[in-house]
């Protein structure tokens, strides 16, 4: 079955037919993408920076996050991916039941993921006075290591701004995710994404993935960094 | 067109899955383990392995024109350009010896007189 006996509505008529439509539309995503790269590479480089200069308190700034938090975000956003993926498959396969039900599945982990990040991580910092400008005098559970780490605390605090920076940055670009992906379920509704041309689930996926590698980087260097082990 | 269109086995995501979650256990466990300045170099490898699996093979980057991969490799490049540059600025400053911060003549403190 060739491409053009679906009419207009497959094939823009910019392009001879579905093979390079699908193309400029997944090789625009893909451009947007390396711009968003160099977006969060900008935070990247800060971080790579400063981190040289105040080894001691990125080290003491990443004990006081719990790796909890980090591991079951990154868990999460793997699971997520892999709803996202089974979607873009059932749109190839023109499934429309089995796209909802996964296009809903990444829906629900991303806004859990914005949510559980805001709601209890983010609040939980808050309350042990982690947020530099608005709450800024560490104690809480962490109070010993705090009193250890005492003499490093203005630079902690500027580890800080750098993890509310890119874990906000990476939390609004999950926003917009979970607005693209309601948008997708509705044009899945009317039947435009499982009639051949299931090149807008691709390309949202694209953005899905990428937002989970971000993630991926993210988790290491914020959570994990400066030996868990001391 | 679905005759036309490479698709994957269910399974075949399901495999990327487990080694995503494989690697991620790997890097929270060895976050614990003291192994001195390889803690950083074994998180980003980990980090840089699961980043290619959900390239390759979520992103279906295999599947892609070869524009694709160009346009990546320009991504990390500039990256790394990035990166590299500033740091090189900040870490070589002490190699040329100075005598103290630089000053403009039009910035000098007037002369009291």
């Amino acid at each position: 079955m060739s491409a053009e006996a679906h009419g207009a509505t497959l094939v823009a008529e910019q392009f001879d037919d579905f093979e390079q439509q699908k193309q400029a539309d997944t090789f625009g995503m893909w451009l947007f993408l390396v711009t968003e790269v160099l977006f969060f590479g900008g935070l990247f480089c800060g971080y790579c920076l400063y981190r040289n200069v105040y080894p001691e308190a990125w080290a003491a700034g990443s004990h006081l996050l719990k790796v909890t938090y980090g591991a079951f975000y990154t868990a999460l956003l793997i699971c997520s991916s892999l709803t996202m993926a089974l979607g873009v498959r059932a749109a190839m396969l023109r499934l429309k039941t089995s796209l909802t039900v996964y296009l809903i599945l990444t829906w629900i982990m991303g806004a859990a993921f914005v949510y559980i990040k805001l709601r209890y991580e983010w609040y939980g910092d808050f309350l042990e006075g982690l947020v530099p400008g608005f709450n800024w005098a560490p104690h809480g559970e962490n109070l010993e290591m705090i009193n250890h780490f005492h003499a490093l605390l203005p630079h902690v605090s500027l580890f800080f701004i750098f993890y509310f920076c890119m874990t906000g940055l990476h939390a609004l670009h999950m926003v917009v995710g979970v607005g693209l992906l309601t948008t997708l379920l509705i044009f899945t509704q009317q039947g435009k994404n499982t009639q051949g041309n299931y090149n807008w689930v691709e390309i949202v996926g694209l953005y899905w993935h990428f937002v989970d590698i971000v993630w991926i980087f993210l988790f290491p260097l914020l959570y994990l960094i400066g030996g868990r082990y001391v | 067109m679905s005759e036309d269109v490479h698709v994957h086995p269910k399974f075949f995501y399901v495999k990327v899955f487990l080694a995503l979650i494989v690697l991620t256990t790997i890097t929270t466990a060895v976050a614990y383990v003291d192994l001195g300045v390889f803690n950083t170099v074994v998180a980003l490898v980990i980090a840089v392995c699961k980043a290619s699996l959900v390239v390759l093979f979520f992103m279906h980057l295999k599947e892609q024109a070869g524009m694709t991969r160009v346009v990546i490799i320009a991504a990390a490049l500039w990256l790394a350009v990035l990166i590299a540059i500033t740091l090189s600025d900040r870490f070589t400053r002490h190699w040329v010896p100075s005598n103290g911060p630089w000053e403009s003549s039009t910035m000098a403190a007037p002369q009291s007189e």
